[in-house]
């Protein structure tokens, strides 16, 4: 356990007035503040620094006791019996809010670990920072459930990614922010999902959306085709005499339903008729034909 | 009928100790909103968080509300280039896993 000089921390010589301690204090806490720090793990240590020295110094009492026992402070436990004792029965009391992290065990042997009595009843606690992080994914990704490691902040977080997930949803990790401070809660994590779509299908919710290709004969006389969906093949059966633009729907061919096992949308299908180009001779001939048939 | 997660303002000043000109003069500000519901007012949840930072940044440092409006913005500004930041790192470790 070594020596802390509260006077080097403020920056202020052992004779400063206690309104230079007071203007040291804030200018350094103003600059170290955590709520001015956010995710800065050294500003909160200094925090912490300033903040005990500011408690000894400005307090007549202790910044006397310090400053006769000093470097010397290892002998000075019977300084005062008397005080001690009633310091411990102060601790036995049961102060539940002091949290031991808060003082180092300098300040903890000099003066008991306690809050000095000037100062009670003031005992922020701060939250961690919330953070956030933005995680990028493929379409096909999100597909199926996976495991993903993030690395937040030097820390690797295991992370469960539910099927189904959407572009853009943010999930709240409880916990996994910053630390809290003099046993505030800890931050909670931000994950902010990217899903890109590289496919063939559009999403809109749980459902996917495709184009299909038809010919004109099919369209016309029917047919079978085979299509993709997002989990393989399908044959699908053309009506006769199918529009250009008409839709189909394929119950629980889209997207998997976030958080909903077995749950998927549907995957609506378009057809787009093409119509038939580089016509031979006999093409030509034959849908003149049609066309006669047709305006009879 | 679903219930809006608001708070009076009397109960926060009440709280933390404030006064509801502290809370109307951060409302003027700008640095939080009030809902006035049958003429009282009220303070949305999730601004309570800002609340108490604003509390702290003004009690604890002696920053004026201007000074505070500069703070949240300078803040804000860092949090989205440290996001940028943390995506592009996530992003660069799927490449070096791959």
């Amino acid at each position: 356990m070594a020596f802390i000089d509260y006077y080097k921390i403020l920056g202020i010589s052992k004779t400063a007035t206690v309104k230079e301690i007071k203007t040291a204090y804030r200018k350094l806490a103003r600059k170290y503040h955590p709520d001015l720090n956010p995710e800065n793990k050294e500003a909160e240590i200094k925090f912490k620094e300033i903040n005990e020295a500011n408690e000894v110094l400005s307090d007549p009492e202790n910044r006397k006791k310090y400053d006769k026992y000093g470097k010397d402070w290892k002998h000075g436990e019977a300084y005062d019996t008397a005080q001690q004792q009633s310091r411990q029965t102060h601790h036995r009391t049961g102060n539940q809010d002091f949290s031991n992290d808060e003082y180092s065990d300098f300040f903890e042997s000099m003066f008991g670990g306690r809050r000095p009595s000037y100062n009670q009843g003031r005992s922020p606690k701060y939250k961690g920072q919330d953070y956030n992080a933005e995680l990028k994914l493929n379409l096909k990704d999100v597909y199926t459930s996976q495991q993903q490691v993030l690395t937040v902040n030097g820390k690797k977080i295991r992370l469960s990614i539910p099927a189904g997930i959407e572009n853009g949803q943010v999930i709240k990790i409880k916990g996994k922010g910053g630390e809290g401070m003099n046993g505030g809660p800890n931050g909670d994590l931000y994950i902010k999902f990217t899903v890109d779509n590289h496919t063939q299908f559009k999403r809109e919710g749980n459902n996917l959306y495709s184009n299909i290709d038809l010919d004109l004969y099919t369209s016309i006389l029917g047919g079978e085709i085979t299509i993709d969906t997002f989990n393989g093949a399908v044959k699908l059966n053309i009506k006769p005499e199918t529009k250009n633009e008409s839709k189909v729907k394929l119950k629980g061919k889209g997207f998997p339903v976030y958080k909903k096992e077995g749950a998927f949308g549907d995957l609506i299908i378009t057809y787009h008729i093409q119509i038939p180009t580089n016509l031979n001779e006999k093409e030509i001939e034959l849908f003149k034909e049609l066309q006669k048939i047709k305006t009879k | 009928m679903t219930k809006k997660p608001l708070i009076s303002t009397q109960i926060l000043c009440s709280h933390y100790n404030i006064e509801i000109s502290f809370v109307d003069a951060l409302n003027k500000m700008g640095l939080i909103e009030i809902e006035i519901i049958k003429q009282e007012q009220f303070v949305h949840q999730d601004q309570i968080s800002d609340l108490e930072r604003i509390i702290r940044l003004h009690h604890e440092l002696n920053v004026n509300l201007e000074g505070i409006d500069v703070v949240f913005n300078l803040l804000e500004k860092e949090r989205k280039l440290r996001n940028e930041l943390n995506a592009l790192k996530n992003r660069l470790r799927l490449y070096e896993n791959e």
